[in-house]
């Protein structure tokens, strides 16, 4: 079943595309060695039919329920003297008690009515949601993506190639099994996502792969013939999609990605620490405080406690099973195009963060995870949701627990651009410091007061690319930030402050759950640092190429012909040989990537899964 | 402070805007103490005294409101909590007013060669610096009040927050002045986000 491939008619649309003067000829269509699958062609296009059903499905099953509910009764009385003779007559008499729509119906004789009636309700909603379907098309261009849908209020969104904050896909259980993913383009801003939900999984990588292709601004010529290839094998669709549930339901127990040649995750969380770390947590400690009082009170005889701890209790279950599963099978691995995490045991979630889009990262270690030597890495960055979605969370935790190795490596992928010595030495001080000649500059002796634990390590560090706020003897924390991505910087000092002559700093950047403040630090200090960042933020940010992060490569080495055709894309493989395909491009940072120069290109349209297409 | 390879716009082109006559505050005010924070060098462009003027007003009504509100309340309507809340605003507004024209004065800008540096405040310091090419838009209000006295508020709005640089009470023409010219350095150093 496969997106209509062929484009959408633009001016003989008829009702349902109006022409469109401004973009009929087309904002440039994108070069054809750049892209390919055959969905990202400049053309209009339409989502996966089974787009409908998945979407409307919380509404099929609202409306499955309320019918099931209003019917218990009436299967009851069916099924239940067949299952049960005995009960018959009590049923009957109970049956006549409340009437319900299906007695009347029973009673009037008016089954015709009845079924014409529940059949233009289906019609209806069938055209509705095909018109819909129809109506909802997207277009990829050179410049940026574009989606329209709605019937009666039209809405049109487009999101600029460079302005793209990441690209992610996320496969929903449900539409895991049909083969589908949904995909996000990460726009910057709120509520400034473009989504194509559905696409069958293998155009959706397909279709990242462009995008973020278009997006780098890469002008090589990509070997081999773009899209298409030989034409798909023509297949049953019901032969189908039994096939691609039959291969899914493999994939979900062996846990396999989507069919591409994945680059080996730097980091591995086993089980047992993704558990234990959350058993050692604060929240871990305020149950056991709850438990305590609670303990307590029943002693003293308020029983009632006991009432409250149920939920209490089922609520940490839920919370607890939901972050671990949520952390399973956590990879994080370097791409030609960024850097890829994925999450998720159900509903899968494979984000691809372009380079330069990290506009704060804090690295966090908290009292009880000290004796373990645990870590956790959480970003600032623009997700393209409002703060008050929940789901934030998880693109911005990109390390939940690791050892300070791991930490190393999800460093070396986010801020490439720090030095291997440097990256070192900033771990070993800002992690563990201060040691014996700290390079930070700390909160003077006079000031203890205002931090009184953690005085000694309170501190910051300005190096040519980042800036590094260190604090928390305690609840350990160190926050980088990428002097290219800094917004602007403060100085607040109050009265107290004034008197011990300190002052706070605080940066200024993407809204997130990194909070990049530090307080106490000398007043001439942070004077200076006020002028150095000022600076240093505006010379970073003119040698910034980040939002075009592969222009600078146009003279990249041209792919081996042969890398196309024999590409890492056998579904079967689960991608973990390393593929001969050449890099499609040089890795922005070259020595940064420890993996071997297997591209993560996913895999060209053409190849993968063939039965797909129907 | 010059150490940007296109140092061509001194801080001085709004500055030649906005000299029609008393237009503007001429002194700063600081704290007292030495460990105040100040930058080394640099012009601090002020607002218009109007903004004291207008703040005044708005406050002054509103504050008259509450007055009214809590005697009708408590000697008309024999309601003795109002005395409560209404003593408690009393206060605070009375405390803003009193403070407002210091506070007025204490409200600056210098626009350097990559950046905008804001200040303001007294006992509570707050310094920010923001790079032009950090500029996503910036934002002139005036109500009906600001309108009478021809004063205008001007945002610099960045992609954080928490940046929140707010020139209150620039004159009208200073304030689109200002506007235009920050957004063509703004666009002379784009950047990305």
């Amino acid at each position: 079943m496969p997106e209509s491939l062929d484009p959408v008619p633009e001016p003989a649309g008829g009702p349902l595309v109006p022409p469109d003067p401004a973009a009929a000829p087309g904002p440039g269509v994108p070069q054809p060695q750049l892209v390919r699958s055959p969905l990202s062609d400049g053309e209009w296009h339409r989502l996966h039919p089974l787009t409908p059903l998945l979407r409307g499905g919380l509404f099929l099953i609202v409306v499955i329920g309320i019918v099931f509910a209003n019917l218990r009764d009436r299967l009851l009385y069916i099924f239940l003297p067949w299952l049960a003779p005995g009960v018959g007559d009590e049923v009957v008499e109970w049956e006549q008690v409340g009437g319900d729509p299906v007695d009347f119906i029973i009673a009037n004789n008016l089954y015709v009515l009845a079924g014409v009636a529940v059949l233009a309700v289906l019609i209806v909603l069938v055209a509705v949601f095909y018109t819909s379907w129809r109506f909802h098309t997207f277009r990829i261009t050179d410049d940026d993506v574009e989606v329209r849908s709605g019937i009666l209020f039209r809405t049109q969104r487009r999101a600029p190639l460079d302005r793209v904050q990441g690209v992610n896909l996320t496969r929903p259980m449900i539409a895991r099994l049909l083969g589908m993913a949904k995909l996000e383009v990460v726009g910057a801003g709120t509520d400034a996502n473009v989504k194509l939900e559905y696409l069958s999984t293998a155009n959706a990588e397909a279709v990242r792969a462009d995008i973020l292709r278009l997006a780098s601004g890469r002008r090589l010529a990509m070997a081999a013939g773009p899209a298409g290839g030989p034409g798909p094998r023509p297949v049953g669709r019901v032969a189908s999609l039994s096939q691609t549930v039959g291969r899914e339901i493999t994939g979900l127990i062996e846990g396999p990605e989507a069919p591409v040649a994945e680059v080996e995750s730097v980091v591995h969380i086993p089980v047992g620490r993704l558990v234990a770390s959350h058993v050692l947590s604060t929240s871990t400690l305020g149950l056991l405080f709850a438990v305590v009082a609670i303990v307590i009170g029943v002693s003293q005889g308020v029983t009632w406690l006991l009432l409250g701890f149920v939920p209490a209790i089922i609520g940490f279950g839920a919370y607890w099973v939901r972050s671990i599963v949520r952390s399973l099978r956590y990879s994080i691995a370097p791409t030609p195009d960024g850097v890829r995490i994925t999450f998720g045991l159900f509903t899968t979630i494979t984000e691809i963060v372009p380079p330069g889009r990290v506009h704060a990262v804090e690295v966090t270690q908290g009292i009880f995870w000290r004796p373990a030597g645990w870590w956790t890495i959480r970003i600032n960055r623009l997700t393209g949701r409002s703060a008050t979605d929940s789901t934030t969370d998880q693109f911005t935790t990109v390390l939940p627990v690791g050892t300070a190795s791991d930490v190393d490596r999800v460093l070396r992928l986010l801020q490439p651009s720090l030095a291997d010595e440097e990256r070192a030495l900033i771990l070993q001080e800002g992690m563990f410091g201060p040691a014996e000649d700290d390079t930070f500059a700390n909160t003077p002796e006079r000031a203890w007061w205002i931090r009184p634990l953690s005085y000694r390590r309170n501190g910051f560090r300005l190096t040519e690319d980042v800036l590094l706020m260190r604090r928390g003897a305690v609840w350990r924390k160190l926050v980088i930030l990428p002097l290219a991505r800094l917004q602007s910087i403060g100085l607040y000092q109050g009265p107290l402050d004034r008197a011990s002559r300190v002052t706070n700093v605080r940066a200024h950047t993407v809204t997130g759950p990194v909070s990049p403040f530090l307080a106490a630090v000398d007043r001439d200090t942070a004077l200076a640092l006020f002028d150095d960042v000022a600076h240093g933020s505006v010379r970073a940010a003119l040698t910034d190429r980040t939002h075009r992060w592969a222009q600078d490569e146009s003279v990249a080495p041209s792919t081996p012909a042969p890398a196309a055709a024999s590409g890492p894309e056998a579904p079967a493989g689960h991608g973990t040989e390393p593929a001969p395909t050449a890099p499609s491009a040089p890795v922005p940072h070259p020595g940064t990537v420890p993996a071997p120069p297997s591209s993560a290109e996913p895999a060209p349209a053409s190849s993968p899964a063939p039965e797909d297409r129907g | 402070m010059t150490n940007s390879p296109e140092a061509t716009t001194p801080d001085s082109s709004p500055a030649s805007t906005a000299t029609d006559g008393a237009a503007e505050f001429s002194r700063l005010v600081e704290p007292r103490s030495e460990s105040r924070l100040a930058l080394q060098s640099g012009v601090w462009h002020q607002i218009s005294p109007k903004y004291v003027t207008v703040q005044l007003i708005s406050t002054g009504s509103f504050l008259a409101v509450v007055i009214a509100a809590t005697l009708v309340l408590t000697l008309l309507m024999h309601q003795i909590w109002a005395w409560i809340p209404g003593g408690i605003m009393t206060v605070i507004l009375g405390w803003t007013l009193a403070i407002l024209p210091r506070q007025a004065r204490s409200i600056g800008y210098q626009l350097r060669d990559d950046d905008l540096v804001f200040r303001r405040g007294i006992l509570w310091q707050r310094f920010v610096a923001v790079p032009y090419g950090r500029m996503q838009l910036i934002d002139i209000t005036h109500g009906p009040l600001d309108r009478g006295f021809g004063i205008a508020q001007l945002k610099f709005v960045t992609a954080a927050a928490a940046t929140g640089v707010v020139i209150p009470g620039l004159a009208q023409s200073t304030a689109e002045t200002l506007r235009d010219h920050l957004v063509e350095v703004a666009e002379s150093r784009r950047t990305g986000l």
